[in-house]
This record gives C-alpha cells, structure tokens and sequence, in this order.
C-alpha cells in the first residue's frame, strides 16, 4: 500500500518539528520524515530570537523592536512579526515549564562556557539560575578532566563585560572517575542515577566537593551535565546541599540541553498524532505537473516514494546538509532548488574569521508562502515549503536568531501547507 | 674579535635554528631572533617532504646528492620528525619514455637507491593510484614535520647556553664604524614568553657577528644593514587533505610543473605546488586557480582527489636566489642551491653574512657552512657535531613501546602521543592528575598542550605547532577553546583570550580556501559553536560595548518558580517588567 498523507515534512530538528505540528493543527495528517539525529546534539539549546542587528548592534534588549531594521528577504521579513510570536507561542507550549523567558518580551543574557554573555529569548529552566541582569554573586565549577569548560576564566571573562555580580570560578575534583576523556553523558548518568561514591550517592559528594569554594555565593553554575530525565531532581538535591541556587551552563556538543530540546519536540510530535519515519534518508522526489507529488525515501537500498499534497522542506542549513556545495556552486541537493549565491567560490566567504560571511547566508530563497524560488522568482513548485536553517538571507550565527528564525518559518510553513493540503 | 665572542642569528626557520644550533654546541655565545613563530616564514609552510634527492636528480645533481646524504643524517638525528614513507616518481602516458630513463639514471648517478616497479607493482603499494599509469620509480623520499625538526633545534641550542627570541622583530641593523655590530629588535607585546618579562618593547642586541637566515626576508635585513641582496620570493600553494589518500610520496616524473606531488603527512595528504615569483614575501594574492590547479592535476596521478576533502591551504615563499646577471626569468629554473654573502667580501661590510637560497633537507648541512664560516672569523677549528648528535626527542626513540597502560591512554592516543615526543614521552606524558584529549581530530592530550606552553608561553599557535592541536578536520572548531583553557591555568583572562582570537584566525586563514562540500559544512558548524555557542564574535568584552544589564530580563516573576521566590526574599533579584 502506497503511503500517503496530507502533507509530509522532511527534516527533525526545530523547524520541521514545529512545521508539522503547526501543520498538524490545520486538522491535516501529518508525517515527518528524519534521516539523521538532528544537528540538536550540537545547539545549546537556548532558544534565541534576534540578538544583534543585520549590522552587528547589540545586544538587543529588545528583539522585536529591531526586526524591521533587518534587511529585505530576511526570513523575519518575509514572514513578519506577528509570526515571530506565533512561534514562540507554540515553542512554550511545546515547552512547558521547561524552558522559561516568556514572561517578558525582552532578551536575557545568559553566561556561555566560553565565558561571554549572550542574549537570548526563551532559556532552559537549568540555565534560569545564571542569567546575567540577576545581581546575585555566583560561583562557576569546572571538573579537571573537563577541557571544555574553565570556570575560572570563564569567572574572569563575566567579570570583564561589567555583570552586576561578583564571579569567581573554581576547579574540582568529579566525585566519581571516570576515563580521561569521558563524555558529558557520562557525568550526567553518575548524577541522574544518583550512583554510589563510596558512603554516598554521586550528588551529594560533588556538594561536598563545591561546598568549601562557595564564600557566600547565592548561585551555583555547572557545565550542562547535571542529569537527565532527572535533571531537576539532580539540581534540587545539590541546592539543598549547597544552600544555593544551581544552574547549568549550556556547552557545546554533544549538548544535552540540545538533546533535551530534542526529547521535548518528540513528545510534542508524538501527542499531536504527527506519524514518524526516523532513519532512513530522502534522496529523491517525484512530480506531478507544476507540483510535488512524492518525496523519495531510501529505505535500505529501495526506492520508496511517500505521496502527500504538500511538503515542508526542513532539512537545515550547511551543517545538516540541507544545502550542499561543491566547487562548482551552492544548491539545495533533495529538491535541487535554487540557491543565491556568488558565482565566484572566493566571494563566499569573508577574510575575518567573525565578519559578515556571505556563506553564514546560504539557503532557499523563499516566497511570501515561504516557497522556494527558483533563479527567476517563481515557486520552485507550487506545494514545497520551506522552514529553519535551509532558508537563506539571514546570518543566524551572527544574530543570534536560529531558534527563532526556525520557529517563527516553522509556524507559517507548516501552516501554508496544511491549508493547501 | 673578541675574545668572548657573541653571535646573533636573524631567522628562526630551519637554516637559522640549525646554525644557533651548531654554533652553540661549538660553544659560541650565540641568540636568535625571529619576528614571530619559530618557523613562521617559509619552514612553516613547505609541504613537508624529506627530499630523497630524486627530484633533482636529473637537472641539478650536486643538490640531489646533497639531498641524499642529509636524507640519510635527518633519519638519525631526528627520527621523531621523520616517517620514511618512501617515494615514487610516477609515469603516465602523456609522460616522455626519455625523461624516465634520464630520471633512473640520475638517481644512479647520485647514489639514490631506486626500484622500477610496474603498474601492477605499483598500485599494488598504493591502491589509489590512477589505473592508466605506466610505471614508477620508487626511492626514498619521507615526510618530515619542519615544526618539530626547528623546536628541537632550537631547544638544543638553549640546551647548549643559546638564547632564543621569538616574537622579536629586527627593525634595525646597528651599523658603526662601517661595521655591523649587532641588531634593534622589537618585542612583541603580549604576555608570557613572548616579552621574557621585560617591560620595554624594543631592545638592541650587540654582537661580534650577525648572520641574517631569513631567507625571503633577507633583501629586508639587507636594506636595514645598506646592502643589496636580491632575494627573489616564489610563492607555492598546498593544499591539506583530510586523509591520506596515499602513504606514499606520489612525484609527477615529469621534467617539472606545478601540482606535481603528493605528500602523506602526519594524518593528512599535502598537494603541491606552484612556483610563481612574488614582490612581497609577505603580501601577495593567494588564488583560487592555484587550488584549483592542484586537485585538478594530481587526480591524475591519483583520481580520488577530485572528490575528496580538503581541510585548508596555505601558501609559502621560497628564498630563490641568483648571483647578479644570470637572468634567469622563470622561477622553476633558478638553482635551489644556497649562496653564502659575506658582505665584508661583497660590500665592505664587515660583521655580516647573509645565506639565501637553499632547501630544506640540506639546512643542516647549510648551517654547518655557515657556522663554520662563521667560527673561522674567529679563528675557531671546533668540530662540527650536528651530523652525529641526535636532537632532543630523538635521542633514545626505540618507539611504540606500549604506552596504553602506563599513561593510561587510550590505544591510538597514547600512540600518536609518543611519535610526536620521542624519547621526551616520559617526560611530558607522566603527569599529576587526569590528561584528556584536548585536540581530538589529532589525538593531543593535555599533558602535551601543557608542554607546549611550557616552552613557548601564551601563543598558542607556537603550541599548535609542537602538538599539532587544531590542524586536524575540524580546524580548531572543538579544541581552540580548549586550548585557550589550558593557558588560562597560568596566564590571565586577557591573555588567554587574545590568544585564542589570534589562533581562530590562523586557522580561518588556511580553512578559507577550502570552503566548499564537506568542509564549508564543518566551517559553519565551527561558526556556529564559536559565534552562536560561545557569542564569540558579539561578546561585549570583544566589542567592548558596555551593556546596560538592567534593561534586560531579570529572571521570571515572582511566584512563577519557587527558586525565584527565594532569591526575591534576599531583595536581590530585577526584574525586567
């Protein structure tokens, strides 16, 4: 039996998972198709809006009340306002209680691993404790074996961009040994599961490790890795051991708050009725007219076309392969749209490492429905749609504005296809 | 001439630290001064080929045997910065039957020991090699790692009482009396090893003798002194793949040409090169027909290259030199020979001596040239002993012990470790307290970061090249940080971080001219992690912007989540509406 349903998705991570549910809420079927884990594992999991200006001002207290000064063709633009919200909306529902921000339509800054602060819309509950306009003195904790994470510079850092705080950071010992280069998951799974270091349980030996650098800090932030499916009850344990506040600051990868994210957009997925094929990866399409009328799914060498009346394209940017480049040019590589790009491979890119990269930028260049465009300006077909990272003309590294850029496109691409389908 | 004579060396590439080197195992009273990096200039940006002498075995035979001898003293002497991979001067179709012969032949000639072996021979040793290939000539050609070979040198002449600056820029050559009798430097500010603590930032450094090593910058010491020494810069592309295509050396057998070899090195493959002469050894365009030229020309010898990954490419400069009035107008004539200008001899400038030209593999016979030279000056017969005494690291290399169990390391780790390290593993390895991997992609733990700062203080790109830390596939995207971290257990949080700025942007520069396919994706997940992540690039202390901390949001509203409503009992907390 042939699959078959209203709109199909293809792509897992913020965009294609808020497409299909906002699809899912026009009363349409809905399937997403993921190939790969999702680049998740790699995001911080913070959820950020807009933090600087096309032209690098920042950082924006206030993220909506600079989205008109982004230039003509920013995802943002195209959309508009209205759908920034509307993504954000369904983000906390989505949600729960366990990311915080929404509150205020203001930016928080929230401290990195690297030490900086960044702004940013919507955090999770265990990063809450860290935020920067939060005058409470803090101390940061790094383990030994940890090379990612330096609390003390990490301390210095803060305390040399003015926070009204005082930081100090301090190296300890992981109450538990682990190999030398033991992952993140590793110290998570010592704490969520409590494991016993000799007379006591993992938590309440790494209290007593941090315990004496305290001096009378309020709040405590560790690298992201206090616990899984456990987290708050890891967190609530070393707060009432410590006596003060405990926060995570969100790492790189592999992130757990990322993996998190991940866990709760599945959950989300799952109770919006939104059918699932993980694993196996789209490489083709079939077409009727000026229309799409299947996705290609490899499934263990065989060619399996998955019908639907309308489609998500949400296969991220450069990092998820989403767009595809050789020496020759920029492309689309499933729907082999169109992508912008110069013609010469020395003008993609810039000669400062952190300046304005015309690569940063790559992607589809979407309609007003949020349609790829081919080189001419028409819909590259009349049912795509595209959302997240594989949508070009924004510099979402430098903006801070992917999480958003992903949800508010994810909104009104979902949605667009679900109407039409 | 004193009697306490003192020699200042310009240069810290491969000639310059093996004349303070020998000078100082002499006994000289000898310093050097680079403007940079040890390496910075040219060594740093060779391809890293261990010449067999081969390639010059048809057009310049005495540097082809020169080649050989010192292919055979760099195998003892420096076995940690060797790989004898072997080399192959490979036939196609399109290749001249004479050329071959004549290649044979003069490899004969020069004593280079070689071995024809037939297609089937040959891609029987190396699989990827194209099927079309006639035949080979197979000699040994090796890599050689030019950072490690110069920081040995160089803490051997410390090892032997020589002094040596980096980071030290010679903006003057002290010129009395119509004789030179030493240099003004300028020190580079920054902190730790780079200043040697002094707070003043240039110092004059005076010397019986001053011998200028700087190879495509010596025109410039040159003019500082007053004298005319016309170096002509050639520049050549190579382009980094992120694998070994080949373990062998592949040579085009082919009179001469750009992109004509491939040169396995440590876990990449290195494509070179072009020869086009420059004006400015330091200021010149670097193209994208060049890289594009290499992968084009070299799948012919090997056709996976066309669709293969490159993680960089950087350019260098070759030091070409012709005595006046040759005329030689293309570049890949000009002898690679060196020249040693004595300008008392030359322009009636006492006190100074220039060597220009020259390769790589023959820089310890150079050096011994020059220093004994130099040494006659002042009337000194000390043996040389550079051919004979192995370089630290390399003294007791009876490698590939099992270092797994006792570094507790895991298996490729602790093995990459101790070939970088040589006999200086226990050293460096057996440290207090845990040593994870810091660099991943090329297996560098922190016990040898730690080394690397230890010698070469808060630059970090002076530690990325003892260790190789951030030159593997992801080009520093999960380890600069890292590494920055490592400096921050000694240096403070401003040094640490201007280090970190200075390396990302080293390895951008290389990492620019491979931006397409695989690499361009991990480019912008290094973007990404670094501006997203991190917000490296809008850190308000990068900026230095002042941020008004109260205007953004405080934390949720009271009552909104217990921990809130405790720390709003302490009056601590603002809120933002």
């Amino acid at each position: 039996m042939p699959i078959s349903e209203d709109v199909i998705v293809v792509g897992g991570g913020i965009a294609g998972s808020v497409a299909a549910l906002s699809a899912a809420e026009t009363g349409v079927s809905v399937r997403l198709i993921s190939h790969k884990k999702s680049t998740l594992r790699h995001a911080s999991g913070l959820i950020d809006v807009l933090g600087y200006t096309a032209d690098g001002s920042g950082p924006l207290a206030d993220p909506y009340e600079a989205l008109d000064s982004l230039p003509e063709g920013h995802p943002y633009r195209v959309v508009g306002s209205d759908a920034v919200r509307e993504g954000l909306a369904l983000f906390d529902q989505i949600a729960g209680d366990e990311y915080l921000g929404g509150h205020t339509d203001t930016n928080a800054l929230v401290p990195t691993h690297g030490g900086a602060v960044k702004p940013t819309a919507r955090y999770p509950r265990a990063a809450a404790g860290g935020i920067a306009s939060d005058d409470r003195d803090m101390l940061l904790v790094g383990f030994e074996s940890m090379t990612d994470f330096e609390a003390s510079l990490a301390a210095d850092h803060l305390d040399a961009a003015g926070v009204p705080f005082d930081v100090t950071g301090v190296t300890v010992e992981f109450p538990k040994t682990f190999r030398a280069d033991a992952k993140v998951t590793r110290f998570a799974k010592a704490l969520d599961t409590d494991e016993d270091v000799g007379s006591r349980g993992t938590r309440e030996a790494l209290a007593a490790a941090v315990e004496p650098h305290l001096d009378g800090a309020e709040r405590v932030g560790f690298p992201s890795l206090l616990g899984d499916d456990h987290r708050h009850e890891v967190r609530d344990d070393l707060e009432s051991y410590l006596g003060a506040e405990v926060f995570e600051v969100p790492m790189g990868p592999p992130s757990l708050p990322g993996l998190r994210l991940e866990d709760l957009l599945f959950d989300a997925l799952d109770e919006a009725g939104v059918g699932m094929s993980t694993g196996n990866k789209a490489v083709g399409y079939e077409t009727d007219g000026d229309a799409l009328s299947a996705v290609v799914v490899d499934r263990q060498g065989r060619e399996i076309p998955y019908h639907a009346d309308a489609f998500v394209l949400a296969t991220g940017g450069l990092v998820g392969k989403g767009i595809g480049s050789s020496r020759e040019g920029v492309r689309e590589p499933l729907f082999d749209c169109h992508v912008p790009h110069p013609e010469d491979r020395y003008d993609w890119f810039v000669d400062d490492a952190f300046g304005d990269h015309p690569f940063a930028a790559f992607g589809v260049a979407p309609d007003d429905r949020l349609r790829p465009q081919d080189a001419d300006g028409d819909a590259e077909f009349a049912n795509l749609f595209a959302a997240g990272g594989v949508v070009g003309g924004a510099d979402v590294a430098a903006e801070k504005s992917a999480s958003g850029v992903s949800l508010a496109t994810g909104v009104v691409a979902g949605r667009e296809a679900g109407e039409s389908a | 001439m004193t009697d306490t004579p003192e020699v200042l060396v310009i240069g810290g590439g491969s000639t310059g630290t093996g004349i303070v080197r020998d000078l100082a195992m002499r006994g000289m009273d000898a310093t050097l001064v680079e403007q940079g990096n040890l390496t910075h200039g040219t060594t740093g940006r060779m391809h890293g080929l261990l010449h067999s002498g081969g390639r010059y075995a048809v057009t310049d035979q005495p540097s082809a045997k020169e080649c050989i001898e010192e292919n055979r003293v760099l195998r003892e002497i420096a076995s940690h910065c060797v790989e004898m991979t072997g080399g192959l001067f490979v036939k196609r179709p399109e290749d001249t039957e004479e050329y071959f012969e004549k290649k044979l032949q003069g490899c004969h000639d020069c004593g280079i020991p070689t071995e024809v072996l037939s297609n089937e021979e040959a891609r029987q040793l190396e699989p990827y090699l194209a099927k079309d290939i006639d035949k080979a000539i197979r000699v040994p050609d090796g890599a050689i790692d030019p950072f490690r070979l110069c920081v040995a040198n160089a803490a051997s002449a410390e090892e032997h009482g020589a002094r040596i600056e980096t980071h030290s820029k010679v903006v003057d050559v002290l010129v009395e009396a119509g004789e030179v009798v030493g240099v003004e430097v300028e020190h580079a500010s920054g902190q730790g090893k780079r200043v040697h603590g002094k707070t003043a930032q240039r110092e004059k450094i005076y010397a019986d003798y001053v011998v200028n090593a700087t190879g495509a910058w010596a025109g410039r010491v040159g003019d500082m002194a007053g004298v005319d020494i016309e170096v002509r810069p050639s520049k050549g592309v190579m382009t980094i793949m992120n694998v070994r295509q080949v373990d062998t050396v592949i040579n085009r057998c082919q009179p001469k040409g750009n992109a004509d070899i491939i040169v396995p090195h440590e876990t990449t493959a290195i494509l070179g090169t072009t020869d086009e002469e420059v004006e400015d050894p330091e200021d010149y365009p670097e193209e994208e027909w060049e890289v594009d030229l290499m992968i084009s020309e070299l799948s012919k010898l090997v056709p996976m290259l066309k669709e293969a990954r490159t993680i960089r490419s950087f350019w260098g400069v070759r030091p070409l030199y012709e005595p006046p009035g040759t005329g030689t107008t293309d570049p890949t004539d000009i002898t690679r020979d060196f020249f040693l200008l004595d300008h008392d001899d030359r322009d009636d400038l006492p006190g100074m001596t220039s060597i220009v030209g020259g390769k790589f593999t023959t820089y310890r016979m150079m050096a011994e040239k020059i220093t004994d030279h130099v040494c006659e000056k002042f009337g000194d017969t000390t043996e040389c002993r550079t051919a004979d005494v192995p370089l630290p690291g390399s003294e007791d290399f009876s490698v590939l012990r099992d270092y797994m169990d006792e570094f507790g390391l895991r298996s490729p780790i602790g093995r990459r470790s101790v070939q970088r390290l040589g006999s200086r593993a226990d050293e460096v390895l057996k440290t207090e307290g845990p040593n994870p991997t810091v660099c991943e992609c090329e297996g560098v733990t922190r016990a040898e970061v730690r080394d690397g700062i230890k010698q070469a203080g808060s630059d970090l790109n002076a530690v990325r090249i003892r260790t190789r830390a951030s030159m593997g596939n992801c080009q520093g995207a999960f380890c600069c940080h890292r590494m920055a971290n490592e400096l921050a257990m000694e240096y403070p949080e401003p040094v640490a971080r201007e280090a970190l700025d200075e390396l990302y942007q080293e390895r951008w520069k290389g990492e620019r001219h491979a931006l397409w396919g695989e690499q361009l994706s991990q480019a912008m997940l290094k973007h990404l992690l670094h501006a997203t992540t991190m917000n490296r690039d809008g850190d308000p202390v990068r900026t230095g912007t002042e941020v008004d901390f109260g205007a953004f949001d405080g934390g949720p509203a009271v009552g909104e989540d217990s921990t809130a409503e405790r720390a709003a009992a302490d009056g601590g907390r603002q809120d933002a509406d």
